[in-house]
């Protein structure tokens, strides 16, 4: 058996280690849910942390491996969620079945936040780095701020639109509001469970690891690693980076799919799709390791319990992730650091990257 | 006239804009980063000023002249503890996301020091209103203080750019580094600098910025500092009138589109400037191209 495993190829080894890990955290759970031995508080976080660990898995192709900056994943989020919110809350007669109908939210989130990801990616992604970082900040500001003057009823003649507020959708009687501005979408159907939470965390993560093994995935990494050297042999560039934030951007809006379905009202406010989303998607991702899929996974568990756990800490809270974020940074990517590492720390193998192989292995 | 108050008010607003996107270009310019926290500096220093005035009931030029300092030694600080150890780091992505980090960090400090609750500025641009067409055309004292300190800070920075041993010794580090170096420029010297002269003008602006908007709360600085940051890309980043053209278009953009299309999409229709010029012109109106050696 042993010597079976170790014959595998060492990224199939590695690839199902991570599986493992998230198919034994599932077992656990609900092992310890059926004894009773989950407070409710516990219970309400499982899908949120479904849903951030598909998104700081996702957001980790293109930080990790595209080695692009996004400040826009909860822009993403918020697409999906909105789309396949207004989907199901109009569906939720016509489609009886629960599941079903979830499923085509599903598929109609990834769509449309992945359309929005090729949108952005092509004029964008001839950009590179600070000047991507803020574009993509821009256009989740934006998606946020039209969600919020956005105004769409439905009635016997059909759909309307405004953009100023309910009372403008000059609706029969018998219509109603189904995306009402800042209010957002109320009355969404809760369909999203763990069990579900799982499978669409596994179903990402299939996805993002055979990318990255497969030829496109190599390109992807070779464009990282030096972009010119990487067009240089013939690899088509922007279809690659595209390929990669499109991918990232359907996963995040599956992420949100989850979000909105897990939620009887959705409104798009700063603190769950805004800047501040995004940030702390990029902290589950620089703190799990830049690159690392089972890192970003780990770092979104942990970091979403935690504060819960330690309630007392809550002011405290972001303050230290700031403090973390920065000496992460130091610690793996100054150049003294890591000669300073180099020298003291090459004796503990365990915990340390071997020296060919640096932190995250950026560009 | 309502036309005119509102392209004054916009000016106004693009003047503070233009000085916090002179402290972002300058710094692009030469360390090749986008300080993310030269924002929240800006809160930093609004806050200085308000305990000075408010609490310790100090002269507001004192004030002002004790916020400058203040926000001058934070900028060298944070340069020096968090950015310069990453200069020479092998991704590009360290450093953005350290000063990320630095940007979480100061709004932090700020909500545990001074709460969340927002805080009312006070009112130390004490002028009189000016007042035009038989009253029909109000420009307050605050708009012409603010479009007066933007002319005049202009006027200074590109005199001593061009004028000075430091300013010259600036241009070359962000030409080329290395040959900077060997010229015997001290090139860490010369980044300080710019991060100083950066967050001293952010220490004004948060002076300007919050006399026009006198509300204050942790996260005053970040929305005007990103908009900033649209406009120095969109005047070409790197540039000094560029900011200054950028800072100024943007700010009436803004204003206009508040007044005449809807106030709710205020940021929408900023943001969508930004992607409009990256993609038409992506190095900005006075931006020049720079074609990578391999």
């Amino acid at each position: 058996m042993w010597k079976k495993w170790m014959a595998l190829k060492k990224t199939t080894r590695s690839s199902a280690v991570t599986y493992a890990i998230v198919i034994a955290a599932y077992l656990v759970i609900q092992l310890l849910s059926s004894l009773g031995l989950l407070s409710s508080l516990f219970t309400g976080l499982l899908v949120p942390l479904c849903t951030y660990v598909i998104l700081a898995v996702s957001l980790n192709l293109v930080v990790g491996f595209l080695g692009e900056l996004s400040l826009g994943h909860a822009g993403f989020m918020c697409v999906g969620a909105f789309a396949s919110a207004f989907f199901s809350r109009c569906m939720e007669d016509a489609i009886p079945v629960s599941g079903l109908r979830f499923l085509i939210a599903l598929l109609i989130g990834a769509a449309v936040a992945g359309l929005f990801g090729i949108l952005i990616g092509i004029p964008v992604l001839r950009l590179k780095g600070d000047y991507l970082a803020i574009v993509t900040l821009a256009f989740g500001e934006i998606i946020k701020n039209v969600i919020n003057v956005l105004f769409i009823g439905r009635d016997s003649n059909g759909f309307h639109f405004s953009t100023k507020d309910a009372v403008s959708l000059n609706m029969e009687p018998d219509g109603e509001v189904l995306i009402n501005g800042p209010q957002g979408i109320t009355g969404t159907p809760k369909d999203a469970t763990f069990t579900i939470g799982v499978i669409l965390i596994l179903i990402s993560l299939f996805l993002i690891i055979n990318l990255i093994n497969s030829r496109s995935g190599r390109a992807i990494m070779a464009i990282r690693d030096n972009r010119i050297a990487a067009e240089s042999i013939g690899i088509n560039i922007t279809k690659y980076k595209l390929m990669a934030f499109a991918i990232s951007a359907a996963l995040a809006g599956v992420a949100g799919v989850l979000y909105a379905h897990n939620l009887s009202t959705l409104t798009a406010t700063p603190k769950n799709f805004g800047y501040n989303m995004s940030i702390m998607i990029l902290v589950f991702v620089v703190l799990g390791g830049i690159g690392s899929i089972r890192g970003s996974i780990i770092a979104a568990v942990v970091l979403t319990l935690l504060p819960e756990m330690l309630r007392g800490l809550s002011d405290y809270r972001m303050l230290i992730y700031a403090i973390v974020l920065i000496l992460m940074m130091l610690f793996n990517w100054a150049p003294k650091a890591i000669e300073w590492r180099e020298r003291h720390l090459s004796k503990f193998r365990f915990f340390g990257r071997r020296k060919d192989e640096p932190a995250g292995k950026g560009a | 006239m309502s036309f005119l108050s509102y392209l004054i008010n916009g000016i106004s607003l693009g003047s503070v804009y233009a000085i916090i996107a002179l402290g972002y270009t300058m710094v692009y310019g030469i360390a090749k980063m986008l300080n993310f926290a030269h924002g929240d500096v800006i809160m930093i220093g609004a806050y200085i000023v308000f305990t000075c005035v408010s609490s310790a009931g100090m002269h507001p030029a004192l004030a002002v002249l004790i916020s400058i300092v203040g926000c001058t030694v934070l900028g060298v600080a944070i340069e020096r503890v968090a950015y310069r150890p990453l200069r020479n780091a092998a991704s590009p992505l360290a450093v953005l996301i350290t000063a990320i980090g630095m940007s979480y960090l100061l709004q932090n400090v700020a909500l545990l020091i001074f709460g969340a609750n927002t805080k009312t500025f006070p009112e130390i641009l004490t002028l009189p209103s000016i007042s035009l067409a038989g009253g029909q055309l109000n420009i307050t004292g605050t708009s012409l203080v603010t479009i007066g300190a933007c002319i005049v800070i202009m006027i200074c920075l590109m005199a001593f750019i061009h004028r000075t041993k430091a300013g010259q010794a600036m241009l070359a580090v962000s030409e080329d580094k290395g040959a900077a170096q060997l010229m015997g420029i001290n090139v860490n010297g010369t980044i300080a600098l710019t991060f100083a002269i950066g967050s001293a003008l952010a220490a004004v602006a948060g002076v300007l910025l919050c006399s026009a908007y006198p509300s204050l709360t942790p996260y005053t600085g970040s929305m005007p500092g990103i908009r900033a940051f649209v406009a120095a890309v969109f005047g070409g980043i790197g540039s000094i009138p560029g900011a200054f053209i950028g800072g100024i278009l943007l700010g009436v953009i803004e204003i206009l589109g508040r007044a005449y299309i809807s106030s709710q999409l205020a940021d929408a229709i900023v943001f969508g400037v930004l992607i409009v010029v990256l993609l038409v012109k992506p190095a900005g109106i006075l931006g020049k191209n720079i074609q990578e050696k391999v």
